[in-house]
């Protein structure tokens, strides 16, 4: 009786985990076959590197590279923000901040990561989208550079929760054996510490750029939405998650546009599938 | 020559009362055992002579500790100063996640001595009296973890050696080793007592009559006796240091 009990369970967990992956699979291969009709009107290099996004004109030009630049920008800011300050962060909680100080920062962190995207959008665009705009004297603060400070809030937490793990869990022997050279905190910081936990830093920042990329509520509202080529990052641009959400309403069901936004999806898909592939072999790598 | 002075000291951990009332002196360039079974204080009073108790949260000490004439006790002390002079050597080899060059260079990195040729110099001969040098002289910017136990223990005590230390303190330095490994890096120690001033705890009595000039025994944080290792280990004062060394308990 008891092996059959546990005979049903083991089963039980082996579906629920084959059912994740069963559902990625369907997930992607629905995206597949929409996305793929596409290509039968457009190349896939035109496509890529077309510089005009007009979905609705006659005939309609679905070329996605503003998008892709649009994204790119956003996070390149995001990360430039967010990598010195989260792994500064990390490594103050797990190396320098008294312990009860380190409670509060942790819970902190968590909170920050709890805020809904839709929230510090709306924060961002009464408060920084104003700054922006009266700071470098520009048209319209909508811009790259809102939404790149506006994700950075959101992948600090991450950042700084995986960077303090891997800090967190470099052996103590090494941080003695360092100070009992001579070598100063910072020094044992810097010279050692940093280096052990190189991989799971890199992981850390892998996975925090991933949460932006993927994020959508926030930039559809501070970064403007224009989906023009942008030539710096005080413009307004639009990223490939906010075309998606804001146009798959309106897009006919069928027709070339419904289906460009589906190809829109692969790139994505593909995009966080190899960042969070890179995050993982960092995370699991072997010294 | 007295080269670390012990006098009176007391050591709590919280309200735990882990040393009481040692009185000691080690010689210069003499290997000193300490010995005792578990929890007898052993290890912590070796960490006093390098202040890495101070890592520990709640601890407390009274009494004077004196190293080439000075209190290191006292608030004014500099560990960086301290621990350049006073090295360590671990119960578990811990060597840098870094290349064999970069765990020896990493002391004279660290302390400003001089261009990299000369770092280059000291790499070299630290490793040659460890006498890892012809193994490992190909070899050095490979990783450091990648070595035996017996080498990376080496390794550990030739990277103390980069920082030009007088004191070396060994904490168990054979435990995680093989016979044959511990009787050569024993010889090691017998090598490096021509330099330096060593300071040994180990659990493994055989090894204390094998190495040392002078044995001290604690107990449950006191110490019960200390003087020759040859009258310690054949003629004890103490009855329980007899009890200890007959193998009665610990």
């Amino acid at each position: 009786m008891r092996k059959y009990k546990e005979f049903v369970i083991e089963k039980l967990i082996l579906l629920c985990g084959l059912a994740s992956i069963f559902f990625v699979l369907l997930i992607f291969l629905f995206l597949l076959k929409e996305g793929i009709s596409l290509f039968s009107t457009i190349t896939l290099k035109r496509f890529l590197f077309g510089k005009n996004w007009y979905p609705i004109s006659d005939p309609a030009e679905l070329e996605i590279l503003p998008l892709i630049l649009g994204s790119f920008w956003v996070t390149l800011g995001a990360a430039i923000i967010s990598i010195p300050i989260g792994v500064g962060c990390a490594i103050y909680i797990a190396e320098v901040a008294h312990p009860k100080l380190k409670e509060i920062l942790k819970t902190g962190i968590e909170l920050l990561a709890a805020i809904p995207s839709v929230v510090l959008g709306f924060i961002g665009m009464v408060t920084l989208v104003p700054w922006v705009k009266e700071v470098f004297n520009l048209p319209t603060g909508l811009t790259a550079l809102s939404g790149s400070v506006m994700l950075a809030f959101m992948a600090m937490p991450t950042i700084v929760s995986i960077a303090e793990d891997a800090l967190y869990s470099i052996p103590k022997t090494y941080k003695e054996g360092s100070l009992a050279l001579g070598a100063t905190h910072w020094q044992t910081i810097y010279r050692v510490l940093l280096p052990a936990a190189s991989s799971g830093i890199v992981a850390a920042v892998m996975l925090g750029v991933g949460r932006v990329i993927g994020e959508t509520m926030a930039v559809m509202m501070i970064t403007g939405n224009a989906a023009l080529l942008p030539h710096s990052i005080l413009q307004p641009v639009r990223t490939l998650t906010a075309t998606i959400a804001a146009e798959m309403g309106e897009a006919v069901v069928g027709s070339e546009h419904y289906f460009a936004l589906f190809a829109i999806g692969i790139v994505l898909f593909i995009i966080s599938f190899v960042i969070n592939v890179t995050a993982d072999t960092f995370l699991h790598k072997k010294k | 020559m007295i080269k670390i002075k012990v006098e009176n000291l007391n050591l709590w951990y919280g309200d735990f009362q882990a040393l009481k009332n040692i009185n000691l002196a080690f010689e210069e360039k003499q290997i000193t055992a300490i010995i005792g079974p578990s929890g007898c204080g052993k290890s912590t009073l070796l960490r006093v002579f390098n202040r890495m108790n101070d890592l520990v949260e709640g601890i407390h000490m009274t009494g004077e500790v004196t190293i080439n004439g000075s209190n290191i006790l006292s608030k004014r002390v500099d560990l960086v100063t301290l621990r350049k002079k006073v090295g360590m050597v671990f119960q578990r080899p811990n060597p840098f996640p870094l290349s064999i060059y970069e765990n020896i260079a990493f002391g004279p990195k660290i302390h400003n001595h001089g261009k990299s040729r000369e770092i280059a110099q000291i790499v070299e001969s630290s490793l040659k009296s460890v006498l890892l040098w012809d193994d490992l002289k190909d070899k050095l910017q490979e990783s450091a973890l990648q070595l035996s136990l017996e080498q990376k223990q080496r390794l550990c005590i030739a990277r103390l050696i980069a920082v030009k230390p007088d004191i070396l303190l060994m904490d168990e330095p054979c435990s995680t080793l093989d016979p044959q490994a511990t009787d050569r890096i024993e010889d090691l120690m017998r090598e490096l007592k021509n330099n330096y001033s060593i300071v040994i705890v180990t659990h493994n009595m055989q090894q204390a009559a094998r190495i040392s000039d002078k044995t001290a025994f604690l107990l449950l944080g006191e110490l019960m006796e200390y003087g020759e290792t040859t009258q310690v280990f054949t003629n004890p004062k103490n009855s329980k240091t007899e009890d200890y060394i007959t193998g009665r308990y610990g």
